[in-house]
C-alpha cells in the first residue's frame, strides 16, 4: 500500500510546478486567456516539448505511455495554475477518441500533429439538447458514395474555434438517444458547410458553436467503426472527467491555501480575521473537503486503470464529490476574501469560475449521485 | 501509486477472517445478530477470546504482549472484525490506560497493571470529565493531595463509560494550582474502585440505558505508587493516550459493514412493501454517504501507508475523528429513516435471547434503529467534541 507517485510521476509534477512558478503567474494567465486565440500557442509548445502532450498516449502512439495517475498529477498542477490552454479538449477528449478508435494512418494523419503540438482539434459531442446524456445526437450522418454527409448543430465545443479538426459525433442510424448508430467523424474545421461560432466561457476558456450543414466527410474520415462510436466517445468523457476532477481538487487545494493565508493577514476589528472561531471552522471544513477529495481522486485514479464497472462508479464518486464540495470550497473562499473575492483582478474569483464551470460540465454532481443511487 | 495488499497482508487476512468464521463464540455471535445488548460477561468474554488468539494488544509492543502489528494489519483486522459484526472493544483497558502504563509508568506498574489488562480480567474506565469541564478538561477541580505516602483524592468525575462494571479508574487530578499554564499541575493518578470513598452513581442517557455514570471521591486514598510518570504531567500523558485512539477512530470498517447491510435491506420489500430501493430520494441520500466514507477511508489508508512507511502521519489524520462521527451519525440517520413508524417502538424486553420473533413489535432491528440514532449523538461530543477537534486542525495542521 502506497499512495506516493513514483519517481516519473514526481518528475513530471516538479516540471509543472516550475514551470507555473516561473512562467505561468496569474498576471500572465490572464494576458493569455484574455488573447484572441484564448491561450498561448508558445506555451502550447512548451508543453509539447516537454512531454506534456504526449502523456495518455501509448509508446506505440508515439506517446509516453502516461496512465490515470500521470494525467492526474498533470491536471493537479494545471487546476492550481489555472492553466487555460487547451488541453483537455485537445488532447484528454479529441486525444482520447483518436487514440482509442482511430486507425492506424488516422493516427499518423492526426494524433502524431497533436502529440508534437502541431494540430489544434476538439471533440464536438454536445449538442443544445443533449445535456449530459451523450448518446442524445440528432446530427445526422448519411451515406453518400464513398463518403457521408453530416448535418446538425453542435454545442459549447471546447476550444472548437481554435481546432483545425473537429472530432465529430453523429448519428447514422436510430432514435435521438440510441447508444447504437453513433459514428465518430474526423471533419477539417475549414470543410464547406461547417459554421463556427466561437466564444469566451466564463472561465476564462473557449468553446464555439458548430452547425453542420451538408458537411461532407471522405471515407477515410470515419473513426472506428459506424455506429460504434459510443465505446470510444463514453471512454474519452470518462477519461475527461477524471481530468477535471483532479483539476477541481487542485483548484480548491489551493483556494484553501490562499484563504488560510489571507485570513492570517487581514486585520479587521485589529486582529487578523484568522483568529476569529466563526472563520476557522469554516476553513478546517475547507481543509477537511479538500484532504477527503484527494482521498477519492486517488481511489478513482486508481480503478481508472481497471476500465471497469467499479472504475466507472469511482468516477461517478469522484465527479459528485467535487462537484457538491467544490461548490462549498469555492463559495467559502469568496466569501472569507470578502469584496476581494469578488474583485476581477484577484485569483480567487477566477479559481471561483473554472470550479464551478467544472460542476456545469461532463455531469453535474445531481446527474452522477444519480448513476450512484442504483 | 497501488493500493492493493502483499500477498503476507493478504495471507494475514485470510488467517484472521478464518478464525472469526470458525472459533468466534457462537452465543455472543446469535446476540449480535438478534440485537440483544452486550453484557459485561459479553465483553468481557470476547476480550478474553481475542487473548487466547493474541490478538487484544492489536496496537501495543510485542514486548509488552501486544501483536507487533503493521498499521495495515491493525487495518485488516478492524475489517474483519467488523465484517464478523464482533463487538467493539471496550477501549479504557486496552487502548487507553494500557498504552499509557507501557509508555509512561515504571517497571513495577507495568509488570503489575499489564498483564491484567491485557487479559481483560480487571475492566478499567476513563475518569477525565466533570460536571465543570467538558470540552475545557484542563479547568478540572479534583484534587489529589498529597499526604504522606498517598494522595487523598477529592472530587467528582463525569461521563464515566461503563464505570458501574469498573474494577479501576485512571483519572487525571490536579496536584498543584501553583503553576504557569493550567495544563500544568496535572497528574495521572490509578485508583481501585473499591477504595472506600469512591462511590458511582448511574445516568440515564436518552435512549434510556445505563452506559455512563458520576463517580465521585470523597476523602479517597490512593497510594503514591499509583501515581504514572511525573506528578504534574499527566495532561501530556492524557494527550499521548488521545494519540492512541486515533487508530481506528473513524471506525470505517464497522461505518462500511452498516452501509452495505443498509443497501441489502433497501433490496427487500418490508411486510408486503415495496422495496425502499424504488425510493430514489432515500437512495441518493444512500449514495452520498458511500461516498464520503469511501473517501474516509481512502484518507484513513493514507494515514496509514504513511506511518508503515516510517513516516509521521499526515495532516489528513486530524480529520478522521469529526468525519468519522459525522459519517457514523449520518448511517444512523439514515437507518432510522429506513425504519419509518416502526422506529417508534419502545419495547426492551424483546432484545433478549430467548425473545420469540413472533412476539416482537415490528423487527427488533427496525425499533433499535432510534435508540441507535439517540444513543449516537454521543460521538459527536466524546472525545474531544467535534468543534474542540476543529479549533485543534485550526490552530495545529492550519496554523491560523
Amino acid at each position: 500500500m502506497d499512495f506516493s507517485f513514483n519517481e516519473i510521476q514526481s518528475m513530471l509534477d516538479d516540471s509543472v510546478e516550475k514551470f507555473i512558478a516561473n512562467d505561468y503567474d496569474f498576471e500572465t494567465r490572464q494576458k493569455y486567456a484574455a488573447s484572441k486565440r484564448g491561450y498561448s500557442p508558445e506555451v502550447w509548445q512548451t508543453f509539447a516539448e516537454l512531454g506534456w502532450t504526449s502523456v495518455p498516449f501509448s509508446e506505440d502512439d508515439g506517446g509516453f505511455g502516461g496512465g490515470p495517475t500521470d494525467l492526474m498529477v498533470l491536471m493537479l498542477r494545471f487546476g492550481k495554475g489555472l492553466v487555460v490552454e487547451p488541453y483537455l479538449a485537445n488532447i484528454v477528449l479529441a486525444g482520447g477518441v483518436l487514440r482509442r478508435a482511430a486507425s492506424a494512418e488516422q493516427k499518423e494523419r492526426w494524433l502524431q500533429p497533436i502529440i508534437a503540438g502541431e494540430l489544434q482539434s476538439a471533440l464536438a459531442y454536445t449538442e443544445p439538447q443533449s445535456r449530459y446524456d451523450i448518446a442524445d445526437i440528432r446530427t445526422t450522418a448519411t451515406a453518400d458514395g464513398d463518403g457521408w454527409v453530416l448535418s446538425g448543430e453542435k454545442g459549447v465545443v471546447f476550444n472548437g474555434g481554435n481546432a483545425e479538426l473537429l472530432i465529430v459525433a453523429a448519428r447514422i442510424s436510430g432514435a435521438q438517444d440510441d447508444e447504437d448508430g453513433i459514428t465518430l467523424f474526423a471533419v477539417p474545421a475549414d470543410s464547406d458547410g461547417l459554421d463556427v461560432r466561437s466564444y469566451a466561457t466564463v472561465d476564462g476558456q473557449q468553446a464555439a458553436e458548430i452547425s453542420l450543414d451538408n458537411v461532407a466527410v471522405d471515407g477515410a474520415g470515419v473513426i472506428g467503426e459506424p455506429g460504434k462510436g459510443l465505446a470510444a466517445l463514453d471512454a474519452a468523457i470518462d477519461d475527461a472527467t477524471l481530468a477535471v476532477c483532479a483539476e477541481a481538487v487542485g483548484i480548491m487545494q489551493i483556494m484553501t491555501d490562499k484563504t488560510v493565508e489571507y485570513s492570517k493577514n487581514r486585520m479587521q476589528f485589529g486582529v487578523p480575521i484568522g483568529s476569529f472561531q466563526a472563520l476557522q471552522h469554516r476553513m478546517v471544513d475547507m481543509f477537511t473537503d479538500c484532504e477527503q477529495s484527494y482521498s477519492l481522486l486517488l481511489w478513482a485514479t486508481m480503478l481508472a486503470a481497471q476500465d471497469d464497472a467499479d472504475a466507472k462508479h469511482a468516477m461517478h464518486s469522484i465527479k459528485y464529490q467535487v462537484g457538491t464540495v467544490g461548490r462549498k470550497v469555492g463559495q467559502e473562499a469568496v466569501q472569507i476574501h470578502g469584496g476581494m473575492g469578488v474583485s476581477w483582478e484577484v485569483d480567487i474569483a477566477h479559481y471561483f469560475k473554472r470550479l464551478t464551470t467544472i460542476d456545469q460540465i461532463l455531469g453535474n454532481a445531481d446527474w452522477h449521485l444519480d448513476r450512484l443511487a442504483g | 501509486m497501488d493500493a492493493t495488499l502483499s500477498d503476507e497482508d493478504l495471507a494475514f487476512r485470510e488467517e484472521i477472517r478464518a478464525v472469526f468464521r470458525d472459533e468466534f463464540p457462537e452465543d455472543i455471535r446469535r446476540k449480535r445478530e438478534k440485537g440483544v445488548p452486550m453484557g459485561r460477561g459479553d465483553l468481557v468474554r470476547f476480550q478474553q477470546w481475542l487473548h487466547e488468539h493474541g490478538w487484544a494488544g492489536m496496537n501495543w509492543p510485542v514486548e509488552y504482549g501486544g501483536t507487533g502489528w503493521t498499521p495495515v494489519q491493525k487495518h485488516i483486522f478492524a475489517i474483519e472484525m467488523a465484517e464478523a459484526n464482533a463487538p467493539p472493544i471496550v477501549p479504557f483497558g486496552l487502548s487507553m490506560v494500557g498504552p499509557v502504563v507501557y509508555t509512561f509508568g515504571n517497571e513495577e506498574q507495568q509488570k503489575r497493571f499489564l498483564p491484567d489488562i491485557l487479559a481483560s480480567k480487571v475492566w478499567w474506565c476513563q475518569g477525565y470529565s466533570e460536571p465543570g469541564a467538558g470540552s475545557d478538561l484542563a479547568s478540572l477541580k479534583t484534587r489529589a493531595d498529597l499526604a504522606g505516602n498517598h494522595y487523598v483524592v477529592n472530587g467528582t468525575k463525569t461521563w464515566t463509560t461503563l464505570g458501574q462494571h469498573a474494577d479501576w479508574i485512571f483519572i487525571l487530578a490536579r496536584t498543584s494550582t501553583d503553576v504557569a499554564r493550567r495544563q500544568e499541575g496535572i497528574s495521572f493518578l490509578l485508583v481501585d474502585m473499591k477504595t472506600p470513598g469512591v462511590t458511582v452513581n448511574p445516568i440515564i442517557t436518552i435512549e434510556g440505558d445505563h452506559e455512563v455514570n458520576e463517580v465521585h471521591f470523597e476523602d479517597v486514598n490512593v497510594p503514591v505508587e499509583n501515581l504514572v510518570g511525573e506528578e504534574g504531567k499527566g495532561w501530556t500523558y492524557g494527550k499521548v493516550l488521545l494519540q492512541h485512539e486515533r487508530a481506528n477512530i473513524a471506525a470505517v470498517a464497522i461505518s462500511k459493514y452498516r452501509l452495505r447491510n443498509l443497501r441489502e435491506q433497501t433490496t427487500k420489500p418490508v411486510r408486503g412493501a415495496t422495496p425502499l430501493g424504488e425510493d430514489r430520494n432515500f437512495m441518493r441520500k444512500v449514495a452520498a454517504v458511500e461516498v464520503d466514507l469511501r473517501a474516509l477511508e481512502y484518507t484513513e489508508l493514507r494515514t496509514l501507508a504513511a506511518v508503515q512507511s516510517g513516516k509521521a502521519p499526515g495532516p489528513e489524520s486530524s480529520i478522521l475523528k469529526v468525519k468519522g462521527t459525522e459519517i457514523q451519525q449520518a448511517i444512523d440517520t439514515l437507518y432510522l429513516e429506513a425504519a419509518g413508524y416502526y422506529a417508534l417502538p419502545y419495547v426492551q424486553e424483546q432484545y433478549t435471547l430467548d425473545s420469540d420473533p413472533a412476539d416482537w413489535v415490528g423487527d427488533v432491528a427496525e425499533t433499535q434503529t432510534s435508540l441507535k440514532y439517540f444513543n449516537f449523538r454521543k460521538a459527536s461530543i466524546y472525545g474531544g467534541s467535534n468543534e474542540i477537534q476543529k479549533n485543534i486542525i485550526a490552530k495545529h495542521v492550519l496554523g491560523l
